[in-house]
C-alpha cells in the first residue's frame, strides 16, 4: 500500500506542491524578481510533471537496442520532446522577463510592486 | 502551389519576422512593405483556405507530410478559416495605420517592430489553423512573448504593465500545457481529430474533468475574462500606440476560439463536466459584463474605457457558449468578429486623436468633430455599434445571443445583455456628446494640413468603419453562408 503509493502517486503530489507553491509566490510576493523565481518553479513543475508522464517501470532510453521492438522495455519520449519545447519557452519568457524588468530598475531605480504601482498612478 | 495554402498562412509571415530586422538595416521604408506583404500574403490564403473549407470540406493539411497523429496537422474548418480572415485581415489594416507611429524611429527599432508585429500575427494565425493542442501551446507562447513586447515597447508605464501580464500570461499558459497533458495521459494523443475520438468513453473519468478545469483557468486568464482580467486594462492602456489596436482587437479572441474549439468539437459540449464549465463561465461573464461596463463608466482615459468595455465584451462571447444553442453560438462567434473589428476600430481612433493632438482623456475630446471629422464619424460607427444600434454589426450578434437566450429559457442573460446594452449607452454617448456637443474650452487651432490625418491613418479607420456597417448589412449572408458552417455539426 504506501510502496504503491510512494512508487505510484507521491511524485504527482509533489509536483502538485510545486506547482502551487509557484502560483503562491507570485501571488505573495512583492517583490518582482521573486514573483519571476517564482513563475520559473511553477514552469518546472509542469516539465516535470510531463516527464513523469513519459516515465515507465523498467523502461530505458528510447533507442532501439539490438532487435528489441517491444514498446514496454523503453520509455516515452513524446513527452521530452515536448518538454523540450516548454523549456524554450520557458526560457525566452524568462529572458524577456529579466529585459522588461531591468527597464523597470532603470526607470524607478526599485522593483517593488506596491511602490511602483504607487508612483506609477501619480 | 493551391494545395500549400494552409502552410503559407503561418510561414510567410514567419519568414517575413525573421528577416524583419535585417531588411530594416539596409531599407528603413522596405521593411513595413514587407511586413504589409507578408500579411497580405497571409490574408488572401486565408480567404482560398475559408473557400476551400466551405466548397469541399474541412481541409486536412499535414505538415512535412507526416501523417497524424504523429505528424502536426493543420485543419482549415469553416470557423478556423474565418477566424484566420478575420485575424489577417486586423492585421493588415493596423500594419497599414501603423507607418507614421514610427517614421521618426531608428532602423533597429523600426525593425525589431515590425518582425514582432508579423511574430504575433502569425502566432494567432498559427493557433486557429492547427489541428494539434502542442502545436496551439507553442502558437499561444509565441503570440503571448510577442504581445508581452509589443506592449513593452509603449513606455515606462507600458514595461510594469507588460511584467505583471506576464506573470499572469504565464501561470495561464501553463495552466493549459497542464490541460493538455492531463488529456495526454489518458488519450496517448494531442491531435485535435484524434482526440475526438478517444474522448467519448472517456468523458465521466476524473482526469478528463480536470483537463477542463485547467482549460477553463488557462484560456480564461489568456481572454480575461472575468475575474482574470486584472491584467487587461493597463495591458491595453499603456501598449505600443501602433500595435494596441490589434492587441486589444484580436489577442483575447482567439482564447476565446479555443474555447469554442476545446469545449464544442473536441470534448463535446454533451458532456456534463463541459455543461459546468460552461455553466460556471456564463455567470462569471454575466458579472464580468456589468462589472466591465460600470468601470468603464468610470474612467476618464478613453483608452481605459475601452479596455473595461472589452472585459465586458468578451462576456458577450462567452455567454453565447453558456447558451449553447445554434442562435447562442451563432451569436458568439459573430459578436468575435465584430468586436475584433469595432474594438480595433476604436483603438485606431484613440491612435489618431492622440497622434493629432497628444490627448487621451475624454474631456479633451471637446470639438473634436470639427478638427477630424471622417474619424469621428468612423467613431460613431463604431460606438453605435458596441450599444448595439442597427444596422451597425454590434446589434445583430446581440440579437442572436438574445434570441438564443431566450430560446434556452435562459432569462437572466437577456437582462443582463440588455442592461449592458444601456451601460455602453451611458458611456459612449458620453464621449459622443463630448465631441459633437460640448464647446472647446479653448478655441481651437487652425487644421495644420489639408488632411486631418496622414492618409495611411485615415485609410484603416474609415475601412474599418464602413466594414461595421457592411457586415450589420450583410450579417444575414455571413451567417448563411459562413457561420452556419463553423458551428458543431457543420451546419445541420
Amino acid at each position: 500500500m504506501i510502496q504503491e503509493f510512494l512508487a505510484g502517486s507521491l511524485i504527482y503530489w509533489l509536483i502538485a506542491i510545486l506547482f502551487l507553491l509557484g502560483i503562491y509566490g507570485i501571488l505573495d510576493n512583492n517583490n518582482f524578481m521573486k514573483k519571476l523565481m517564482a513563475m520559473n518553479i511553477m514552469q518546472v513543475a509542469v516539465i516535470l510533471f510531463f516527464l513523469v508522464l513519459g516515465q515507465k517501470m523498467g523502461g530505458t532510453l528510447p533507442i532501439m537496442i539490438g532487435h528489441d521492438t517491444n514498446v514496454d522495455h523503453y520509455i516515452n519520449p513524446l513527452p521530452h520532446a515536448l518538454m523540450l519545447t516548454a523549456i524554450v519557452v520557458s526560457l525566452s519568457t524568462t529572458g524577456v522577463a529579466l529585459a522588461l524588468l531591468m527597464r523597470i530598475q532603470g526607470r524607478y531605480s526599485e522593483i517593488e510592486e506596491d511602490d511602483i504601482l504607487r508612483r506609477m498612478n501619480k | 502551389m493551391r494545395e500549400q495554402l494552409p502552410a503559407l498562412i503561418v510561414v510567410v509571415p514567419l519568414l517575413a519576422a525573421l528577416a524583419s530586422p535585417f531588411i530594416a538595416y539596409f531599407s528603413k521604408t522596405l521593411v513595413r512593405w514587407l511586413s504589409i506583404a507578408a500579411i497580405s500574403v497571409a490574408l488572401i490564403s486565408s480567404i482560398g483556405s475559408l473557400v476551400h473549407a466551405l466548397t469541399q470540406g474541412t481541409w486536412h493539411y499535414h505538415f512535412g507530410n507526416w501523417a497524424p497523429p504523429w505528424g502536426i496537422e493543420y485543419v482549415i474548418d469553416p470557423l478556423g478559416g474565418a477566424m484566420a480572415v478575420l485575424i489577417s485581415f486586423v492585421s493588415l489594416v493596423v500594419a497599414i495605420y501603423s507607418g507614421p507611429f514610427l517614421k521618426e524611429d531608428t532602423w533597429l527599432k523600426k525593425g525589431i517592430f515590425y518582425s514582432l508585429y508579423t511574430l504575433l500575427t502569425t502566432g494567432l494565425l498559427g493557433m486557429v489553423v492547427t489541428g494539434d493542442v502542442f502545436n496551439f501551446y507553442v502558437f499561444l507562447e509565441i503570440s503571448s512573448l510577442t504581445g508581452y513586447a509589443l506592449i513593452a515597447a509603449g513606455g515606462h508605464r507600458a514595461t510594469v504593465a507588460a511584467f505583471r501580464y506576464l506573470l499572469i500570461g504565464t501561470i495561464g499558459a501553463s495552466f493549459y500545457l497542464l490541460g493538455i497533458g492531463y488529456l495526454y495521459a489518458i488519450t496517448g494523443s494531442l491531435n485535435m481529430a484524434d482526440l475526438v475520438e478517444k474522448l467519448p468513453p472517456l468523458i465521466d473519468s476524473p482526469v478528463v474533468l480536470l483537463a477542463i478545469v485547467m482549460f477553463v483557468v488557462g484560456l480564461g486568464t489568456k481572454m480575461a475574462l472575468f475575474p482574470l482580467h486584472g491584467w487587461q486594462p493597463d495591458a491595453y492602456t499603456y501598449s505600443h500606440p501602433a500595435a494596441t489596436a490589434f492587441i486589444a482587437g484580436v489577442m483575447a479572441k482567439v482564447p476565446a476560439y479555443a474555447v469554442l474549439r476545446f469545449f464544442f468539437f473536441i470534448i463535446g459540449s454533451a458532456a456534463a463536466p463541459v455543461k459546468a464549465a460552461l455553466e460556471v463561465m456564463g455567470w462569471l461573464a454575466a458579472v464580468g459584463i456589468i462589472a466591465g461596463s460600470i468601470m468603464a463608466i468610470a474612467q476618464k482615459d478613453f483608452r481605459r474605457m475601452l479596455a473595461y468595455s472589452s472585459v465586458a465584451q468578451i462576456g458577450y462571447i462567452v455567454v453565447g457558449f453558456a447558451v449553447g444553442n445554434t442562435l447562442g453560438l451563432i451569436g458568439a462567434i459573430l459578436h468575435i468578429i465584430n468586436h475584433a473589428i469595432m474594438k480595433s476600430c476604436l483603438f485606431l481612433v484613440a491612435g489618431g486623436v492622440k497622434w493629432r493632438t497628444g490627448e487621451h482623456t475624454i474631456e479633451k475630446y471637446a470639438q473634436l468633430c470639427r478638427k477630424m471629422p471622417l474619424t469621428m464619424g468612423a467613431f460613431l460607427i463604431a460606438a453605435l455599434s458596441m450599444v448595439g444600434l442597427p444596422p451597425t454589426a454590434g446589434f445583430f450578434s446581440k440579437w442572436y445571443l438574445v434570441l438564443g437566450a431566450l430560446e434556452a429559457n435562459m432569462w437572466p442573460y437577456v437582462v443582463i445583455i440588455i442592461i449592458s446594452s444601456l451601460l455602453n449607452a451611458i458611456y459612449f454617448f458620453r464621449v459622443i456628446e463630448n465631441i459633437y456637443l460640448k464647446k472647446a474650452s479653448e478655441p481651437s487651432e487652425e487644421v495644420k494640413g489639408s488632411l486631418e490625418l496622414p492618409l495611411q491613418m485615415l485609410v484603416p479607420i474609415v475601412v474599418l468603419g464602413l466594414g461595421i456597417l457592411v457586415i450589420g448589412i450583410f450579417n444575414e449572408q455571413i451567417v448563411s453562408q459562413v457561420l452556419l458552417y463553423a458551428l458543431p455539426g457543420g451546419g445541420n
